[in-house]
């Protein structure tokens, strides 16, 4: 099995080599041929991991495969931990690799840089799958740093582009504060167990969790607490909480292909990942259960009123992305680690589906993303307004697709949560259904319906996109639709993920809120009386009377609401705050600091003072050099009576 | 007196092959035209080349007298001899196109550099301070006379008459030191002075003034603060041929008078003379590193240059340790190479009519001739002291061995004005590599001297990133 493993890696990772280096020498479709078969082998091989684990039962596997290097005690390597959630996050992470793969091909037809994104996204997936397929600290930091370096390189990939370039490093920057976190707390961990391994780490907690942390406050600061806030404070960057949220909607600047992989249906899922495999340290800490649950209440509400009034599709999906994340993280807050993973997963369908639909839309339009010169597409694009609006209905949690259930639970379980915030969690998570159906309608009623607001020309020209485009649409749309009801059993309350996950019996949010499970149609008529479906369809109702029904409203209400029209419309000025406050303070401390030790001290003082000093007494000890035979034997002979004078006195 | 074996003449083989050729190749010479003037050279460098083979025949893991002991043949001698050869050959080899161009081309350069080497050999030999004072004697002349090679230049014949008189007073004071120990031990014999030194009945302050002129003496010869003043006029006031001589194989005899004299003779008094080491080693190492940037002249640099290394040396013998020694027998012998390719990149420079004296005569040189640039940076670098050049290594040697003794502060004085030194070097790579050239910097020298130089140059890359042979050797000299 052990290789098996290995080569849903490395195949990938050879195919992003072979494509790389050989970028300009491989035609296209060689190119595409490589990339798309590396990854193709490692979601066969995927699928057959998960069918081992799900109906074979697979025992637990736990092993290193190399050792790269041994410091001390301490050995770094290369280990692999499949279970239930490993195996599937690996298939999730495969399986819309390879569509977006295929997508490309049509997404990209036109691009110089073709053969060089297919390596780029080869690579990517290597990454993402070291990163949820490790057994440790080590290869989980080296996969998140790879699938950064990942994201910064196709965020920026037209990178003739200055707003792209800005971007990538926006999104690389931020990403920093969030990893400087993440490894303080693998640092931690480290310093009190000795160990970078998971199984080891986490035998360790219960001893860890009794450690106060020294030489901070009064003392009494648990441990454990700080590691598990460290560990989320990079959790923050990579799944964009706030407010390290800033980055995810300037990432839109990637190809689109590149939003739907990475910036919504897998990376920026691995702070909940991270987190939800790390449950075994963060159940024992109440205090850090709160701080996850309250950002993750205010990135999903906050977020999501953004989304209502942008005018770019891709933002408009990226806000909701964020708002979907702080869902996920919510669930996390509440102990509920299955249904922050088991909405991963719906989401990361049906927001790909999404993302790739908007996709079909720009290039549609030739790369016009802004929804004021969209409209009435729906005739002309059938399927992708078919898939798109599944994907749509998916999202709001219309009852019966897979994001009815995975939302659904979230509420619930917050509801059932006693730890201090879940109140404004449950506020913040409840209102978000409506502003979710809000946005994700407007979305779909100002690109699809009403009139075309384009011009004539640009009419002619639109048709459906071609089958590369349309296939992944259609593959994405039916888990969109139906791995809600197939997986709600196995995954909530199923043993899938209960080797993997720990959860203490006094924040079973999940067992409260469903002591027991009588199957998903009972439970999907269960859910009709939850006022969440009735705030989704309140949604959906004010988005079709606002754009369809009286269009001129929406003016109206901007002019009557200007104050918070003008806060959303600014983000909140947080990317201002950054900007002014604490890029500029540190550029100003960083030019003191230079001006008066660098420029004055080092420079100053001691590098051309000394030098001045040298060249001024190089310049008076020359002029002993006199020339005249009398003083040399002068000076040979005062030489010679200090050291007799020296001998004598001594 | 015992009575004499003609089988320690064997010992004396490399000497008297010496003497024996530099007195036929006098002759020849006289009968030689001109134009066969070639002939002398080669006949010197075959000399050289089997006197080397000769010294290495001799037994080298014993240590050997003659002469009812007033010679002595140990290791030390044997290497020092070697690298004295090398570095003589080396020396020839550069100035003869040199001497050419300046229409000096005699006979004479050739048999006194070969008697200035045998009063060298002489003296890394002596076992008897009256032998020793014979062969500084014999290696003092010659040099004073090689100095005023050029007699009809005002500046060479300058250069000399300092170098006379000054020499001519050391010499004094390094004889009045002798004879005080010979009025104390009523012998020359160094091992029969040292122990009188130490079973001294004498008051001990007649033994501190001995040692006194004695240092005084060995002060001036290495070219020590404050008795260094000949050096910069001397390397400066010489032709280029005969300094590279001067500035390079002396340097190695010196510090065997040094050893032979202070430890071998002195050395029961060591914590006297370790402080006025000390203190000549501060003054050299800080005069001649500062003074250094401020010339224009590149021989008046090498010149300070050679006066800060010289400290280098002290501290290696100062430190009185075994390993210090070597290290600093390791330091003499580097330092020889070094200056010697320094100095070979000046004559190669040269032409008829034009001295490549100046610094900004090297801008520029790595576009015309970027292979001598290349040498030229290896011998900076060196001299300077970076790695992986084998400058580095006899630094390190040096300073491992004063931080083994605890002098703490004069290893760190010590790397202070290394690096400050570290300065004109690197204003010579400077100007040969990112200047551009001023003038047409033609290079007209024969195929043998760039061969040589180019050895010479590959010797101190080839010992920097492999100095165990050479380091392997002055360690075994103090095992």
């Amino acid at each position: 099995m052990q290789y098996i493993y290995l080569s849903i890696v490395l195949f990938s990772l050879i195919g992003a080599i072979i494509v790389g280096l050989g970028c300009s020498r491989l035609s296209r479709v060689a190119a595409h041929s490589i990339a798309i078969t590396g990854v193709a082998i490692a979601f066969v091989l995927s699928l057959f991991v998960l069918f081992n684990v799900t109906l074979q039962h697979a025992p637990v596997y736990n092993g290193s495969v190399y050792q790269w290097a041994s410091l001390g005690g301490l050995s770094l390597e290369i280990g692999f931990l499949i279970d239930g959630l490993t195996a599937l996050m690996i298939t999730v992470v495969s399986f819309i690799s390879l569509l977006v793969h295929i997508y490309t091909i049509g997404y990209m037809r036109d691009d110089p840089g073709y053969n060089r994104f297919f390596s780029y996204i080869s690579m990517f997936t290597f990454a993402m799958l070291m990163l949820v397929m490790s057994n440790n600290f080590l290869q989980l930091f080296f996969g998140w740093e790879a699938v950064g370096l990942a994201s910064y390189l196709l965020i920026g990939f037209w990178f003739k582009r200055p707003t792209a370039t800005a971007a990538g490093l926006k999104a690389f920057l931020i990403n920093r504060v969030g990893d400087f976190g993440f490894i303080l707390g693998i640092a931690a961990i480290f310093a009190v167990s000795g160990s970078l391994d998971y199984q080891t780490v986490f035998q360790q907690a219960p001893v860890i969790a009794e450690l106060n942390v020294v030489g901070l406050g009064d003392g009494s600061g648990s441990m454990l607490t700080l590691i598990c806030i460290f560990l989320f404070i990079g959790a923050m960057g990579k799944s964009a909480q706030v407010p390290l949220h800033i980055w995810l909607p300037d990432s839109m600047e990637g190809p689109t292909p590149i939003s739907a992989l990475i910036h919504a249906a897998t990376m920026v899922t691995a702070g909940v990942f991270m987190v939800a495999r790390m449950s075994p340290l963060f159940e024992y800490s109440e205090t850090a259960l709160s701080f996850i649950l309250v950002i993750g209440a205010l990135t999903a509400l906050l977020m999501g009123m953004v989304g209502i009034v942008q005018h770019d599709i891709k933002r408009v999906i990226a806000y909701s992305t964020l708002s979907q994340l702080g869902y996920m993280v919510v669930a996390l807050g509440a102990s509920a680690y299955s249904a922050a993973i088991f909405h991963l997963m719906t989401h990361a369908f049906f927001k790909a589906l999404l993302f790739l639909a908007a996709g079909s839309v720009i290039i549609a339009l030739h790369h016009e993303q802004d929804m004021r010169r969209m409209g009435g597409l729906r005739k002309l694009m059938p399927v992708t307004y078919w898939t798109c609006l599944i994907g749509a209905l998916a999202l709001i949690g219309f009852p019966g697709l897979s994001g009815f259930y995975s939302k659904d639970m979230i509420i619930e379980v917050v509801g059932h949560s006693k730890l201090w915030g879940a109140g404004v969690a449950e506020f913040c998570v409840v209102v978000g259904v409506f502003v979710t159906a809000l946005y994700t309608f407007r979305m779909i009623f100002l690109t699809f319906h009403g009139q075309p607001r384009f011009d004539a020309h640009t009419a002619a020209q639109i048709k459906e996109s071609p089958h590369v485009v349309t296939i992944p649409l259609i593959l994405l749309a039916i888990p969109s639709v139906l791995v809600g009801a197939l997986t709600v059993k196995p995954l909530l309350f199923g043993d899938l993920l209960r080797n993997a996950l720990v959860v203490f019996n006094i924040h079973n949010t999940l067992l409260k809120a469903h002591p027991e499970f009588h199957g998903v149609i009972s439970y999907t008529f269960h859910s009709l009386q939850s006022p969440a479906l009735y705030l989704a369809a309140a949604g959906v109702f004010t988005a079709w009377w606002l754009y369809i029904k009286q269009p001129q409203w929406p003016a109206k209400i901007k002019t009557a609401l200007l104050p918070l029209h003008h806060i959303l419309r600014r983000k909140y000025w947080v990317d201002e705050i950054y900007q002014n406050g604490i890029a500029a303070g540190s550029r100003a401390l960083a030019d003191r600091l230079w001006r008066f030790g660098d420029a004055f001290i080092i420079d100053g003082i001691i590098i051309n003072g000394s030098a001045r000093l040298i060249t001024r007494g190089a310049d008076r000890l020359r002029n002993v050099q006199s020339g005249y035979l009398f003083h040399y034997a002068f000076a040979m002979i005062v030489g010679l009576l200090l050291l007799l004078g020296w001998m004598y006195l001594r | 007196m015992n009575g004499f074996d003609s089988n320690e003449l064997i010992l004396l083989i490399p000497e008297i092959f010496v003497l024996a050729t530099a007195c036929l190749i006098l002759v020849i010479d006289l009968f030689l035209s001109e134009q066969h003037r070639n002939v002398t050279f080669y006949l010197t460098q075959l000399s050289l080349f089997f006197t080397f083979l000769l010294t290495l025949e001799l037994p080298s893991d014993t240590v050997l007298y003659a002469f009812n002991s007033s010679f002595i043949l140990d290791t030390m001698a044997i290497v020092l001899k070697c690298a004295v050869y090398v570095v003589t050959a080396g020396a020839f080899c550069y100035a003869r196109p040199y001497l050419k161009q300046i229409d000096l081309h005699k006979g004479e350069f050739y048999v006194l550099g070969l008697f200035a080497m045998l009063g060298m050999m002489v003296l890394i030999s002596a076992n008897h301070l009256l032998v020793l004072y014979l062969g500084l004697e014999l290696m003092s002349l010659s040099l004073y006379t090689l100095v005023a090679l050029n007699r009809d230049s005002a500046q060479s014949t300058e250069a000399a008459m300092k170098y006379f008189v000054l020499g001519a007073i050391a010499s004094g004071m390094l004889l009045y030191g002798i004879s005080i120990l010979y009025g104390i031990s009523g012998s020359l014999d160094i091992p029969l002075v040292a122990d009188s030194v130490t079973h001294s009945l004498f008051d001990r302050i007649v033994l501190l003034f001995a040692l006194s002129f004695i240092v005084v003496g060995v002060a001036f010869k290495l070219g020590a603060v404050p008795f260094h003043m000949w050096v910069p006029d001397v390397y400066q006031g010489a032709p280029t041929a005969v300094t590279v001589f001067v500035g390079s194989a002396p340097k190695i005899a010196a510090f065997a008078m040094a050893m032979r004299l202070l430890v071998g003779t002195l050395g029961d008094l060591h914590a006297e003379w370790q402080g006025m080491l000390i203190v000549l080693a501060v003054l050299s190492l800080g005069l001649g590193n500062v003074v250094a940037i401020a010339q224009s002249n590149i021989k008046r640099m090498l010149a300070y240059s050679t006066i800060g290394h010289i400290g280098f040396i002290l501290m290696g013998v100062l430190s009185g340790t075994a390993a210090g020694f070597s290290a600093a027998m390791f330091y003499s012998i580097v330092y020889a190479l070094m200056t010697l390719g320094a100095f070979g990149v000046v004559i190669l420079m040269s032409r008829a009519g034009f001295e490549a004296e100046n610094l900004d005569d090297y801008k520029g040189l790595n576009e015309k001739h970027p292979w001598f640039a290349f040498m030229m940076l290896v011998f900076m670098f060196s001299l300077a002291g970076v790695p992986p050049l084998v400058g580095f290594h006899a630094k390190l040697a040096v300073l491992r061995a004063v931080l083994e003794v605890d002098l703490v502060w004069l290893a760190i004085v010590a790397v202070l004005f290394s690096v400050v030194g570290a300065f004109y070097y690197l204003r010579i790579i400077k100007l040969m590599y990112f200047d551009s050239a001023e003038s047409e910097l033609l290079i007209d020298k024969p195929l043998d001297m760039k061969v040589a130089l180019s050895l010479n140059g590959l010797l101190v890359l080839g010992l920097g990133i492999m100095p165990g042979v050479l380091m392997g050797w002055c360690f075994s000299a103090f095992a």
